[in-house]
Order: C-alpha cells, then sequence, then structure tokens
C-alpha cells in the first residue's frame, strides 16, 4: 500500500506539497518526493495538475448515515449551574441545524437540575433530555458515560459537542470509544462542509502553530470537544421546545469511584477570563515595576491586567495571570499587548477578543499581524501616555 | 503492584518554527523527547513501585526510533519496555491508537494500574488514557496530581478540576492520566541507561501481526477521523498602524476607542 510519483509527469509545481497534512512530500532539483513519513491518506492525488501521483490503495467507501440526524450539546453544569461553554456550544450548534436543516438537543445531567432546562432553550436548544439521579450529583466518569452512551445509541444523533472542560474531555473520549465514533478535541472552529453535508472541525495542532482541519467521514455521532469562550451564544426571544425526562437507573458499584471529598480552592483567574479589557504585558515590559504602569492603565480602563509566558517564568506577574496555550484563553472586549512579541502560543490565548491595541517598539512583531491598531514606540512612553489621557477622557 | 506506563516520543515543541514562505512547520533538525507528562506518569508510577513493590512496564507505540524513549524510561528505573512499531501505524488518530495500545496491554497482561500523562505536546488531544480504559472496561482518573495510600483492591486519588480538587477512591485495575503538578521527575542513572541501550536491555518490539490486528485495524486505515488540511492560523484584524509622537498616536487610538463606544 503506497504512493508514488511519476517523475516524468511531475512538473514541480508544489501542489501536493502543499496539500499533504503531513509533510511527506519534497521537492528537489524541480521534482516531488514522497518521503518516508507518507501515511498513504491520498489528499494529494487529486491535486495533481499533472496525474502524475499514482496509488494502489482502494478507497474506502462511506457507510450511509442519512438517518442520523440532530445536533446535540452535552449541557454540563456543575452544583446546580451550567457551565458558560454549554451555552456558547448552543450558540454554534443552533447554527450548523439551521444548516443542516435539523434541530439541538442539549443533554442534561445531574440530581435536582430541572431549573435550567428553560435557559437551554432559551439559548437555542429545541429539546432538553433531562436525565436526573442521585448518582449523577457530582460528575464520575461511568456514570455519565453510561447515560450519555445509551441515549447516544437509542436516539442517534449525527453531532454531539462537549466543553474542553475537565468533565467534557474526561467524558467525550470515554462516550466515544464506546459508542464507535471519532472524535477531535479542543476545536476552535466548527462548519459544516456545503457537499458532504459533514461536520469539519478545525483545531490547532503542534502548540498552535498549525491549524489543521479533521473530518469524520467513516463513523457517527461526528463528536468534537470545543475550548470554552470561542463561540457565542446566544439568547433568543421565546425560546420553545420540550424537556423530556429520561429513566436513569444506575448502581454505586458499577461507577468505579467514589468522591470522598471536593476542596474548593479559589478559582485562579477567574476575574481575567470575564474581563471586558485585558491590558497584558511581556517580554518588553522588562521587570516587575514595569508592571506598575500595566496596572495603573487596566485600573483606568476598568480592566485586569495579564502576561505572557516569560512575564510569568520572570516571575512579573504571578503564574494565574497567564495568558495563552498553557495558560487560560481570554476574550475581552478590548485586549492591550505591550511589550509582546506575538508568540504562535500567546495568540492562540488572545485571538478571541474584540479589539486589539499593540504597543511594541519592534515593527516588525508578529503580534502586530493581530492588531486592529497599533503604536510602534517605547511602551514606557506610550502606556503612561494613554493613562493620563484616558483618565482625563473618562473623568478618573 | 505491577503499572504500565504509557509514553510517547513527541517533537520538541518549544523549538518548532514555521516556513515564512510556505506556512509550513519545519520538523527537520528538532530533537524528540519523552512528552513532558509522560515523565511525571512515569515518576508516578516508580515511586509507587518503591515504596509498595511490583514491576513497572513502560508501553508506547511510534517509529523504531521511539526506542529511545523507552531506554530512558528504564534509565529512570522501569523494569521493562514494549515499543509498538510497524508501517501500517503511521496516520492513525486516537480511535487507531488507543486500539492499538490497548491489545498490547492485554497482551503483557497482569496489570494494577496504568499510567499515562495528561495530554502529548504535539496533539494535546487527552484522548487517548480515557479510550484506552474504555477499551479494557476499567474505571479512570483524569488529572491526577497526588496519590494516597492503597488500600486492598482500591487505591485514593487527589484529582485536580477548574474550582480545586477532589479526592477520589478508585477501584483497580484502574488507569489515571496524571498532571506535571503531580512530582519532579528523576533524571535517568547513567549506568542503567547505558544498559538499556545495549543489545540485552528488556525491550521487546511488536508489529501489528504480534498484536493479532490487520492492517485495517491500525494507523491511517484504522482510523474514524482524517486530518483533511492543514494551514498557518491567520488574523483578519485591520492592523492600523497610528503614527506620530506618542501623545499623537495616542490621540488618534483614543479616537478610534470613543467612535466604537469602547470607551
Amino acid at each position: 500500500m503506497s504512493v508514488w510519483i511519476d517523475e516524468k509527469l511531475c512538473n514541480g509545481c508544489r501542489r501536493c506539497l502543499k496539500a499533504c497534512p503531513y509533510n511527506a512530500v519534497e521537492v528537489e532539483e524541480g521534482k516531488a518526493r514522497i518521503l518516508e513519513r507518507c501515511t498513504s491518506c491520498g489528499a494529494c492525488l487529486a491535486e495533481c495538475p499533472q496525474s502524475a501521483i499514482f496509488t494502489d490503495i482502494e478507497p474506502r467507501s462511506i457507510p450511509d448515515f442519512s438517518d442520523r440526524k440532530g445536533v446535540w450539546v452535552f449541557a454540563e453544569q456543575e452544583e446546580g449551574r451550567l457551565m458558560p461553554v454549554s451555552l456558547e456550544l448552543l450558540g454554534k450548534a443552533s447554527e450548523l441545524a439551521a444548516e443542516l436543516d435539523e434541530d439541538v438537543s442539549a443533554l442534561l445531567l445531574g440530581s435536582r437540575v430541572s431549573g435550567l432546562a428553560p435557559t437551554l432553550l432559551e439559548y437555542g436548544a429545541d429539546r432538553v433530555y433531562l436525565a436526573e439521579h442521585r448518582a449523577l450529583k457530582v460528575y464520575r466518569t461511568l456514570a455519565y458515560t453510561r447515560v450519555v452512551s445509551e441515549l447516544i445509541e437509542e436516539l442517534r444523533p449525527g453531532i454531539v459537542l462537549m466543553g474542553a472542560t475537565t468533565v467534557g474531555r474526561d467524558l467525550a473520549p470515554r462516550v466515544s470509544r464506546r459508542v464507535g465514533a471519532g472524535l477531535t478535541a479542543d476545536c476552535t472552529g466548527l462548519a459544516i462542509d456545503p457537499e458532504e453535508r459533514i461536520l469539519l472541525q478545525t483545531r490547532p495542532a503542534f502548540g498552535g502553530n498549525v491549524m489543521a482541519t479533521i473530518a469524520n467521514r467513516y463513523s457517527r455521532p461526528q463528536m468534537a470537544t470545543v475550548r470554552p469562550g470561542v463561540m457565542e451564544p446566544r439568547r433568543r426571544q421565546g425560546g420553545k421546545g420540550r424537556v423530556i425526562r429520561r429513566k436513569v437507573s444506575l448502581l454505586e458499584k458499577e461507577i468505579g469511584v467514589k468522591l470522598l471529598e471536593r476542596v474548593k480552592e479559589k478559582r485562579k483567574g477567574e476575574a481575567l477570563s470575564r474581563a471586558r479589557v485585558v491590558v497584558a504585558g511581556g517580554r518588553g515590559v522588562g521587570d516587575r515595576t514595569g508592571f506598575r504602569a500595566l496596572e495603573r492603565l487596566a485600573a483606568v480602563l476598568g480592566g485586569e491586567v495579564a502576561g505572557t509566558r516569560v512575564a510569568v517564568e520572570e516571575g512579573w506577574i504571578p503564574q494565574d495571570r497567564q495568558v495563552g496555550q498553557t495558560g487560560l484563553t481570554v476574550r475581552p472586549e478590548l485586549y492591550v499587548a505591550c511589550g509582546i512579541s506575538g508568540a504562535i502560543q500567546h495568540r492562540a490565548g488572545m485571538m478571541g477578543s474584540r479589539y486589539v491595541i499593540v504597543v511594541n517598539r519592534d515593527p516588525r512583531a508578529p503580534i502586530f499581524q493581530v492588531a486592529d491598531w497599533g503604536i510602534v514606540g517605547d511602551l514606557r512612553d506610550v502606556v503612561p501616555e494613554m493613562t493620563k489621557r484616558l483618565k482625563r477622557v473618562l473623568g478618573r | 503492584m505491577n503499572i504500565i506506563v504509557l509514553i510517547k516520543q513527541v517533537p520538541d515543541t518549544t523549538e518548532v518554527k514555521l516556513d515564512p514562505r510556505t506556512g509550513n512547520l519545519i520538523r527537520e533538525g528538532i530533537d524528540s523527547v519523552m512528552n513532558p507528562d509522560d515523565r511525571h506518569a512515569l515518576e508516578a508510577g516508580l515511586r509507587l513501585k518503591e515504596s509498595g513493590g511490583g514491576k513497572v512496564t513502560v508501553l508506547s507505540m511510534g517509529p523504531p526510533q521511539a526506542i529511545d524513549v523507552i531506554s530512558e524510561a528504564l534509565g529512570m528505573g522501569a523494569d521493562r519496555g514494549v515499543l509498538l512499531t510497524d508501517r501500517a501505524f503511521a496516520g492513525a488518530d486516537t480511535w487507531a491508537t488507543s486500539h492499538t495500545l490497548g491489545k498490547a496491554v492485554e497482551k503483557i497482561g497482569d496489570y494494577d494500574l496504568i499510567l499515562c500523562g495528561r495530554q502529548a505536546i504535539d496533539g494535546d488531544t487527552a484522548q487517548i488514557g480515557p479510550q484506552v480504559a474504555e477499551y479494557l472496561g476499567i474505571p479512570q482518573v483524569t488529572y491526577v496530581f497526588g496519590m494516597e495510600e492503597v488500600k486492598g483492591r482500591s487505591m485514593t486519588v487527589r484529582r485536580r478540576i477548574e474550582a480545586g480538587y477532589e479526592r477520589l477512591r478508585v477501584s483497580l485495575p484502574a488507569l489515571f492520566t496524571v498532571t506535571a503538578e503531580a512530582n519532579s521527575p528523576r533524571d535517568p542513572v547513567i549506568g542503567s541507561l547505558l544498559a538499556a541501550c545495549g543489545a540485552k536491555a528488556p525491550i521487546q518490539v511488536w508489529d501489528a501481526a504480534d498484536l493479532g490486528m490487520t492492517t485495517a485495524q491500525v494507523g491511517l486505515e484504522g482510523s474514524l477521523t482524517h486530518v483533511i488540511r492543514t494551514f498557518p492560523p491567520k488574523s483578519q484584524r485591520a492592523g492600523e498602524i497610528l503614527e506620530g509622537s506618542p501623545a499623537q498616536a495616542v490621540e488618534d487610538l483614543v479616537g478610534r476607542l470613543k467612535e466604537r463606544n469602547l470607551i
């Protein structure tokens, strides 16, 4: 089983190189060459204008899934409160369902949580499947897996979405394996392919250096977890829909895990992830006192201070204020990036901001690529100037 | 207690760069390392062995050179290593990978605990742990950062959650995914590392046939999800540079903020 190129036909146009999701094509001296790491996925075949690429792979047949309908959202709640990502997912699900001409269902599991169902209807669910049981009071993998998997197997949805939270990332892979479905983690983009009518799932890979679009052609439901803070919740007027109660029978001994206690620790970064304005600093801030100026600007704007991994590693700001791939994802109305070069890992955590202001001495810093407004200059001059002027304008 | 630790060799993504011209990932010349979270899982396994006895087996799937991370694990104190390598494993998604690893765990057999890292830095999916646990039909606990006592056929662990942490009692055998918060991994011992790289090292290499799997069950063919496109991250913002002295630029900026009712 392999893919090969006929050198005589190849004109070195590099289209196959661009099409290859695995970087397994190389062009040398005007001829393309397939490398060892080729997985025989066949993505290059259709791209070649010379028809110079050949394969002996038999095309895999796609099963008929025309009976799989509906977009489902796992409505995650904790201690009777809905996680914001659940409403964000309903917003996206409504959009996808409209394109497919299907409807949206929310799965609500817990103990005495029926009061949350109207909110789900208001935010886009046409139907809420409600499963209440004492054993579902706190999230436990096997209890939740069983209820969700049984619903999927009985009602056969086409798409199932969950938040990429500690619960969603524990539950989704377990359910996917049980129901025999492919799963894509931590998506930042979801869309319906207009021709194939399948879900296109886009996510960052390699620490956010590359975006990859993934399809799930060979199994149903198409499952994905989605990063919190990426999709928009949409409230609708007079949300109508039905709440359908599901009977649940669960035995403690089949759950395998017993909760002894739950210890609350102050939620790190909560104020930051909800902030309307974030003023963030990076290496260019220089030292801890440099962050004072950022704090003053944040105070005037009624915002929060954050930083890059470098700022955290240097000890200029605490770890729970780190924005980026390994820190928090924020999506304020206004993000002010000061002395931040804009490594892709940092950008991953702030790309969802409504407007971005960049202050940096280096006009070639990649952060300018994501700026709405940029000021090239020394932040030691620019930031105090901003503080002064905004204070005057805002009368603070 | 017999422990199997799942480890993965990954490119060191802190070194990853993009080709500015093509936007493609430059993979050549990048070192491969043991996935950072897996190192914490291995350390946790070694500590359990030291306090309660038993054996630690490390299991990895990857190209032939992934044997390096197995040698390193033996150098840190693991007793035995198994490498799953086969051209047919290439391009596997988490469905095919968890199937293959699950088969290998069954073939190794006789385990009380399976440990793996929270997630791998090249894929960041965090799916393999739960999917292997489901394949084997055993309980799982993800985000484990503390292990307390082992009592009979159960164990108490601490699991990190958004609001703090949970203390859970889990029946064994079970699978845990371990976070970096759990411990500080040891360095390999030079003597053991050298022995682990030698011909007599206790490392076995299995291919698809050894696991009783057909090529249709593994790698790209055995996968349910497929990458159909990769591209560099892009921005769609205006990117207006405000010129002039700091005072002038800031004045313009304040004007823009007012226009959009941001202040």
